[in-house]
């Protein structure tokens, strides 16, 4: 599952048709959800599914699709500064492996009992986090606001 | 190798693969693609100590996932949006030929 | 006596399962459900197909098939010999691993979604605490296989169709989900078993249906329409339109890919209808108590076959929409009102039982609804039409 998850991560950030790409990290998300339900986090797990699958994948592909992206292009699909991105990637990734092989943290065995449930989850939502949510909720909406001002046709200009 | 480790390290690969994506990719959307994959890699180490964490009744991996997911959602929209705009002025979404300052 | 009816399925499964080797019970156990489901929708889809053809006919004043077989009910038969036999054409330009994988990211969804639903007393393959989510999480995935079809055949009918579904399908989830999380509020759960359990009471000769109240009923109403739009059916069948577009998005299918697609439309109107029992219809509850002596899987199927019956009824007689209509519909019409009812609901939650809490229901739902109608309507003439003739 991992190595499936891994394998379209990579797919997706190196073939060089776009669709392909979007539909390879469609995948990828598959994956992680997977991952989610096996860590017993069965809402964050859906949350994924719907959220990533049903939404942003959708919409990358219709982004692709205005940006005529579904052309394989002719020259490099790689930025001229490839050769520092790919070296600060690895120092990034040399990193992070060394500090997880090295820290006590790993160690840890899982707790026993787990419990996630949907009714938990909503408590404490509505609860203690009640001002993230609303402001979760502001920011969506402004969001949605601001991107549909973005994309909107400038007038005249067209 | 422990399964928070291996958890760890399946996140700390996701995160460096969408960071090698976004810094080379010729494509604005492919950037955007690699910046989401990183945020999923973060998700992951989030829920995963919050699973192996010391006290899971608190639900605040879990809780900041949830939050976590509705900002990518927005984040994704906008920048969807700026370069469907970009495409639009530039008639192109490679971010090697946007770099003038001017509009 | 009636009990044990009740319970056929549920003891038969259990007996199956004891013949498994006790390692092994669980697997076996959700291999039985998976193959029960999957047996017995393709069953309903085989005689639903011959159905609407049937009835589609009679509505159009002509028979329908009636030659394979009695009454022409062997049908289905014949075209799944001709589907399975058929050449399988794949565009020469066609992306050919992705025009290979879509019919089966199409089904494979929409039969996961099946494993939430409570057929009957007991019987539901699993009972996830967050089971309403799954179900529309797994349906938001047949999205992407529509646009991995319509894509990858490289045919701009197609691909339209494939941008129409995927336009249409988006706008109308929300008010579809937004019309089932009334029901979740009012239920205070995620889960398909018990939103089922809390529609078991009788209140006088009214059972307890969340559909016998005033926003249930504005719900099950949004949720039927969006349903419809959701699942691709006529009036609501733009993305496939034939007369515009082919076929939409499967145009370049044929032979057993093309039946698979068709298999998955099916399978996600029956899905969608078992969601719309389950949430608004009472699941497996009879309607009066004097009948629960009906087993409860017979109460469900009874009320799906009624439910797609519907469907085809309306099929046979509303012309299909525009595509700007479909989609104004969606947003100034159906949004507001899905939004309103979720307030509805919850005025109704915290006023006492009796008849003030009726009206003010009743009112909250019919005022918007006559505003927006009546405002949606202005500046549009919808009279009769005047048809001019050259002279």
């Amino acid at each position: 599952m991992a190595v499936l998850t891994i394998a379209a991560a990579v797919a997706a950030m190196t073939l060089r048709n776009l669709v392909h790409c979007a539909l390879a990290l469609t995948v990828a998300f598959a994956g992680l959800a997977a991952a989610y339900l096996q860590l017993d986090a069965q809402f964050v797990g859906f949350a994924q599914i719907f959220v990533y699958i049903g939404a942003v994948a959708i919409l990358l592909v219709f982004a692709i699709l205005l940006t005529r992206g579904g052309e394989v292009p002719g020259q490099s699909v790689f930025s001229s500064s490839w050769v520092w991105g790919g070296l600060a990637a690895l120092a990034v990734f040399a990193t992070l492996a060394w500090a997880i092989q090295n820290s006590f943290a790993s160690q840890r065995e899982p707790a026993e009992t787990v419990q996630a449930s949907v009714k938990q989850i909503g408590d404490a939502l509505m609860t203690q986090y009640v001002l993230p949510l609303e402001v979760i909720g502001l920011l969506l909406t402004a969001a949605m606001i601001g991107a549909v001002i973005i994309a909107m046709k400038e007038e005249g200009k067209e | 190798m422990t399964p928070l480790a291996a958890y760890l390290l399946l996140s700390a690969v996701l995160f460096s693969i969408g960071l090698a994506g976004a810094l080379t990719r010729r494509n604005a959307i492919i950037v955007l693609i690699g910046i989401e994959l990183m945020l999923n890699a973060a998700n992951l180490n989030f829920i995963a100590f919050w699973r192996f964490g010391e006290n899971p009744e608190a639900l605040t991996g879990v809780l900041f996932a949830i939050f976590s997911i509705g900002i990518a959602a927005a984040e994704a929209a906008v920048g969807l949006a700026l370069i469907i705009a970009i495409y639009r002025h530039y008639r192109t979404a490679n971010v090697d030929e946007v770099n003038s300052l001017k509009g | 006596m009636f009990n044990s009816l009740d319970q056929l399925f549920v003891s038969l499964k259990h007996w199956l399962v004891g013949f498994a080797p006790a390692a092994w019970q669980p697997w076996v156990s959700a291999l039985i459900s998976a193959a029960a489901i999957i047996g017995v929708f393709a069953l309903l889809f085989a005689l639903v197909t011959v159905l609407e053809r049937k009835g589609l006919g009679r509505i159009q004043n002509r028979y329908g098939p009636n030659r394979v077989g009695p009454a022409g009910f062997l049908q289905f038969a014949a075209d799944g010999i001709k589907a399975l036999t058929k050449e399988d054409l794949v565009p020469r330009a066609a992306d050919k691993v992705i025009h290979f994988l879509a019919p089966i990211v199409l089904v494979m969804p929409v039969v996961l979604a099946f494993s939430v639903l409570p057929f009957g007393r007991d019987m539901v393959a699993v009972d996830f605490d967050a089971g309403v989510l799954f179900f529309f999480a797994v349906g938001a995935a047949a999205e992407v296989a529509v646009f991995m079809a319509g894509w990858s055949s490289r045919n701009k009918y197609s691909l339209l169709g494939a941008m129409r579904a995927i336009a249409q399908m988006i706008s109308y989830e929300v008010p579809l989900i937004l019309s089932a999380v009334t029901v979740i509020m009012m239920v205070g759960s995620l889960s398909t078993v018990q939103i089922v359990a809390a529609q078991g009471g009788y209140a006088g000769w009214l059972p307890d249906w969340h559909v016998f109240t005033p926003w249930g009923f504005a719900g099950f109403v949004l949720f039927m329409i969006a349903a419809t739009a959701e699942s691709n059916r006529s009036p609501f069948d733009m993305p496939e339109g034939e007369s515009e577009i082919i076929a939409g998005y499967f145009v370049e299918y044929s032979g057993f890919k093309f039946a698979l697609f068709f298999l998955g439309e099916y399978f996600g109107m029956f899905a969608i209808s078992a969601m719309a029992i389950t949430l608004f219809l009472g699941g497996w509850h009879a309607p009066f108590e004097a009948l629960v002596w009906i087993p409860s899987w017979a109460w469900f199927f009874l009320k799906l076959m009624a439910i797609i019956f519907t469907f085809i009824w309306i099929r046979g007689t509303v012309p299909r929409l525009r595509i700007d209509q479909l989609m104004n519909f969606a947003w100034k019409f159906m949004l507001p009102m899905a939004l309103i009812n979720l307030v509805a609901a919850a005025v109704w939650h915290f006023m006492p039982t009796g008849l003030a809490r009726w009206l003010v229901g009743v009112a909250l739902v019919v005022g918007p609804y006559l505003l927006l109608g009546r405002g949606l309507m202005q500046n549009q003439n919808v009279g009769k039409r005047i048809y001019r003739y050259a002279d």
